[in-house]
């Protein structure tokens, strides 16, 4: 029972993912020539929203299910990583129209090719792994 | 029934995504999608050699779980909900494309890069790879994807956040204007 429920929530990942057509490597490319609002829309509204949920959780002390207090983390300082990886992570972004997730929700759509994307992007991480510290941050 | 085989509005989507954070949230975790990529490598090993994929995987097998909800998620929607009509794309961007050689037909992804037919083509194999490469190398470098930053960082204001969503920016443009017409 633990476990599904996270399997359904995935599930619903997967299935808004696709049906706002996130996943859709037409919709990217589209997004990065600003010839739609459709992207922009879907991440404004849930930042929109995601900003007054996350106040509110504060401001109310609200508690998770198992009644432990909600901590958000704080991304840490220094801030060179934050644009140098994120700049990296969306020349791949654009090149492959899928970020992480929506990969494997393509490859679940029946898109097989998104496996050699998912096992470049396993590469890349394991490769970051192992030279991070010769990166600067 | 229309509603569920038409694509979904963009406020419609922006909250439900808001919707599976929170659910996230009071189950005691966060929304992060790119952590799963860093947890494969620790599972298959990778924690032996480099010190960075040495930690408990084990405590993140929800999220794991929830990357196979997502592959399922993806299955549900091709065969249940997919929209017979096909998706539309702004006239600009169709013609845009076709002077790259990538013609739309409805689908979600370019056959030019997707389709099984396309592997022939060595140069397809590289593209895949390497731009996979890319995503998996920066956002483990910037400490999240867009789900991580764009979405969890920005809810909770973070300035390191709207660093990294920058960063995306500036490499999605950089790829989409000026170097996917000189590799495509």
């Amino acid at each position: 029972m633990k476990s599904l429920k996270y399997i359904l929530a995935g599930i619903l990942f997967g299935i808004i993912m696709t049906k706002s057509e996130a996943v859709s490597w037409f919709r990217i490319y589209e997004m990065f020539r600003f010839q739609s609002f459709q992207m922009y829309g879907i991440i404004g509204t849930a930042v929109v929203l995601g900003i007054i949920a996350v106040f509110l959780i504060k401001k109310m002390q609200w508690k998770d299910v198992a009644h432990h207090p909600i901590l958000f983390k704080d991304k840490e300082p220094p801030y060179a990583r934050y644009l140098i990886g994120g700049t990296i992570f969306g020349l791949g972004w654009a090149l492959t129209g899928a970020c992480p997730g929506p990969m494997f929700v393509n490859l679940g759509y029946g898109y097989l090719t998104m496996a050699i994307v998912i096992i470049g992007a396993l590469l890349g991480t394991f490769l970051y792994g192992l030279i991070k510290d010769k990166l600067p941050h | 029934m229309d509603f569920i085989r038409q694509p979904w509005p963009w406020y419609f989507s922006g909250t439900m995504i808001v919707l599976i954070m929170l659910i996230l949230i009071f189950w005691g975790k966060s929304f992060g999608f790119s952590s799963n990529l860093r947890t494969i490598c620790s599972m298959a090993g990778a924690g032996k050699k480099v010190k960075f994929f040495d930690f408990d995987w084990k405590a993140q097998r929800w999220n794991l779980l929830f990357l196979l909800g997502s592959i399922i998620g993806g299955w549900i929607s091709a065969q249940f909900l997919s929209n017979p009509q096909g998706m539309e794309l702004s006239e600009a961007t169709v013609n845009d494309l076709r002077g790259l050689g990538i013609h739309f037909k409805g689908a979600l992804n370019p056959e030019e890069l997707f389709s099984l037919e396309a592997l022939a083509d060595f140069k397809v194999w590289c593209l895949l790879l390497s731009g996979g490469l890319l995503v998996g190398f920066g956002s483990r470098y910037a400490g999240g994807c867009t789900s991580g930053h764009a979405i969890s960082g920005l809810s909770n204001l973070q300035f390191p956040s709207l660093l990294a969503v920058i960063g995306f920016f500036i490499g999605g443009l950089l790829m989409t204007w000026l170097i996917l017409p000189l590799i495509l």
